[in-house]
């Protein structure tokens, strides 16, 4: 690598986080630290009804009793669950605002300096926004016409309020709270995050979005999101993700449950950008996440797609488990690493009904002194005649002090299951940046096309409105004006 | 003077590959290279656009009244160098349309001109691809990716005349074209040239020259020019070889 080249790099480096602000707005908190008076806290504070509470203090006491999974290929000192904040909200948000003139102009400043402005007439024409600040969804854009077709979205808290027969027969039905601590600790102080029912027969007409904000010191921030998808119905589904620049570590460990009944589909997609901490490696999110989706009925669909740019740490493996016959289970995913960011990151896709297909594509780029890990298990259980599984792993390395690694786990115990797999490493090639330049493109913009043109797969998956966005993230990423 | 050279010795790793070359262009003349292999003349191509692999021991090079060796690999084709390659790198997952957008319009932002919109840039891109012969499909592919090498040697005549150069370096073009393929890049180059522009062509084989005329021809032995004259040389070298040259 020559010279101008580590140079550039370096320049990319010196990360600025446009997203890095504060919301200077009043919150509450419990005390902080994780125990039975938190929970019940929480429990109390969203109105929920006693047999919630129960389920929270079940996963709760599972939580003690569990150990951190730590198998994944990542280093950070260990979490002191005692002093974090489990709950924060904008003061008076007992209520949430019934429109927008209750919100305080603060919020809604807030979500205009992230681009995402609430008043619906400035919304992406399109798309549909939950939006959670902390612990509390502040507001729902579109919901009156997404009611008169019988769809639901709203927030988590309002769902175990108003619908909660669905709630109690699908929450934990694909992550048990037991699964494991983050589940568990997830299950027991989650705070708030989305709901989406679509009815049967129902083809839901416009983007679904959630944009989480972590704004509160100390706190984590502990969502939950549960999408259905009834019998022949159809949703796409977007998450986004900001938090300010701050030299402590958060945490931050999401459920996300997915369950798409006979001949459902489900685009479940996520372009995560919280904070990644500094150049030193000081600060940034920890990002401990569960996603899993259940292919439940036959000929269901679950599509998974991830663009990774932030975060000190990511954990995160989008699954699915592919019960109903003729399923299909995607993963699509773009992990960018930089400076001392760590990423373990892939999918997990569970084979149990006949003919069901799963295709896995990962692109990781690690730069700077990162370490990015695609880890992926695909499993054939008995009965899973001619299962089919393709998987596709491709490492971008940009420098010489990152690292890439590729961890794939097959296990079949059926023998007519097929199972392609195809792995590459490469470095970013001097002479294809010597081409772009001798036309006249600087380095920057070089590298940005290369890499863009790397992930192109990935990206294309993206819905339209948000595949342009990604494509800029994936560009600044690389620059520097975000991590 | 639009392009001078002189006394430029150049090395890479350790090894002395240009010395003491010494080269004037004036602007609308067609200047032809040819030598036998590693002789240094595609070494000459790669200084002049600016790779970073040589080191530069001595020699000075002016274009355009700029001082070369200030000037890195972007700088100098923004104004308005151009080196068509020998062996085009594959850019899998680039499209040609917004890669050679962004190279036409950082070329108009260092001059100072208005940069073209998207559609005018599809227009003039298909326009020019269909002078060229080039079918719509290929440009709907990735950058030379899966390429022939015939279609990658017309690809960057279609770049070229998109970018519309000052100055236009063609690396050893005709190697592995075939008589018809090598008609239609020729041909490109031929329509492109004005009393305004300047090409230096790199070859091996004097086949290229029935197609482009050069006002002049220099022969290149051991990194530097040994004899310089007009189209008689090359005949002399079709007919002799290079070797009475060394």
């Amino acid at each position: 690598m020559n010279s101008e080249t580590l140079n550039t790099l370096d320049s990319y480096s010196k990360n600025k986080y446009k997203y890095g602000f504060v919301t200077d707005i009043d919150n509450e908190k419990p005390k902080k630290g994780l125990n039975e008076d938190t929970i019940k806290f929480i429990s109390l504070k969203k109105k929920e009804p006693d047999w919630m509470l129960e389920w929270r203090l079940k996963a709760f006491s599972k939580w003690k009793k569990m150990k951190e999974p730590k198998w994944a290929n990542l280093n950070f000192p260990e979490i002191d669950y005692q002093d974090i904040y489990y709950y924060s909200a904008p003061k008076g948000f007992e209520k949430k605002p019934k429109d927008l003139s209750e919100v305080d102009p603060k919020l809604i400043e807030t979500y205009n300096k992230l681009g995402i402005p609430l008043e619906e007439q400035k919304v992406l024409a399109g798309v549909a926004v939950d939006v959670v600040f902390d612990s509390v969804s502040v507001a729902t854009t579109y919901k009156g016409e997404l009611e008169k077709l019988g769809i639901i979205f709203c927030s988590i808290g309002e769902a175990i309020q108003k619908h909660s027969d669905l709630i109690k027969k699908y929450l934990g039905s694909v992550i048990p709270a037991g699964d494991h601590s983050f589940s568990a600790l997830n299950s027991a102080v989650f705070t708030d995050g989305s709901f989406v029912y679509i009815p049967e027969g129902v083809k839901c007409p416009m983007e679904l979005s959630t944009y989480f904000r972590i704004n509160a010191e100390n706190t984590g921030q502990f969502e939950r999101t549960l999408i259905i998808a009834d019998k022949g119905s159809y949703v796409s589904y977007l998450e986004g993700c900001t938090a300010p620049k701050r030299d402590d570590n958060q945490l931050h460990a999401a459920n996300v449950e997915l369950i798409a009944l006979e001949d459902a589909e489900i685009k479940y997609s996520t372009v995560q950008n919280w904070y990644p901490g500094d150049e030193d490696g000081k600060g940034g999110i920890y990002n401990f996440v569960t996603k899993r989706g259940l292919c439940a009925g036959k000929n269901s669909k679950i599509s998974w797609t991830q663009v990774e740019t932030g975060s000190a740490i990511t954990w995160k493996y989008p699954s699915c488990i592919l019960k109903g016959d003729n399923s299909i289970g995607e993963f699509y995913s773009v992990a960018i690493t930089n400076n001392f960011q760590q990423a373990d990151t892939g999918t997990k896709m569970t084979h149990i009904g006949k003919n069901t297909k799963s295709k896995i594509i990962s692109k990781g780029i690690s730069l700077g002194n990162s370490q990015n890990t695609y880890r992926g298990e695909v499993s054939f259980l008995r009965k899973a005649d001619k299962a089919r599984n393709y998987t596709q792993c491709d490492s971008l390395l940009v420098g010489n002090k990152c690292g890439a690694h590729t961890v794939p786990y097959i296990d079949s115990k059926n023998n007519t299951a097929v199972i392609e797999h195809e792995a590459s490493t490469s470095k970013i090639n001097e002479d294809q940046l010597y081409y772009c330049r001798q036309r006249g493109l600087s380095h920057e913009e070089a590298v940005s096309l290369i890499v863009n043109g790397f992930c192109k797969q990935v990206l294309q998956e993206l819905p339209m409105e948000f595949a342009v966005e990604a494509q800029k993230l994936v560009s600044i990423s690389l620059e520097g004006s975000v991590g | 003077m639009f392009l001078e050279i002189k006394d430029l010795s150049v090395k890479i790793e350790n090894k002395n590959i240009l010395n003491g070359l010494n080269l004037n262009i004036n602007k609308g003349e067609v200047h032809a290279i040819m030598g036998p292999n590693g002789c240094g003349k595609s070494t000459l191509a790669n200084v002049l656009a600016g790779k970073e692999d040589y080191e530069i021991l001595n020699g000075k090079i002016n274009f355009k009244d700029n001082d070369l060796f200030d000037l890195n690999i972007e700088e100098r084709a923004q104004e308005g160098m151009f080196l068509a390659f020998q062996y085009p790198v594959e850019i899998p997952g680039v499209n040609i349309t917004p890669f050679l957008h962004s190279a036409i319009n950082s070329k108009r932002k260092r001059m100072n001109e208005e940069e073209i919109d998207n559609l005018s840039f599809a227009k003039l891109l298909k326009s020019k691809a269909s002078d060229l012969g080039i079918n719509i499909d290929m440009l709907k592919r990735s950058v030379n990716t899966g390429f022939s090498g015939g279609e990658k040697k017309r690809y960057e005549i279609l770049q070229m005349s998109i970018l519309n150069p000052d100055l236009a370096i063609l690396d050893e073009t005709d190697s592995g074209l075939d008589i018809d393929a090598l008609k239609i890049v020729t041909d490109g180059v031929n329509k492109l040239k004005t009393k305004d522009n300047s090409f230096l062509i790199i070859t091996h084989y004097q086949k290229l020259l029935d197609y482009i005329k050069p006002d002049y021809v220099h022969v290149m032995v051991n990194g530097s020019i040994v004899k310089s004259g007009g189209s008689e040389i090359a005949a002399e070298i079709e007919k002799d070889g290079f070797q009475k040259f060394q």
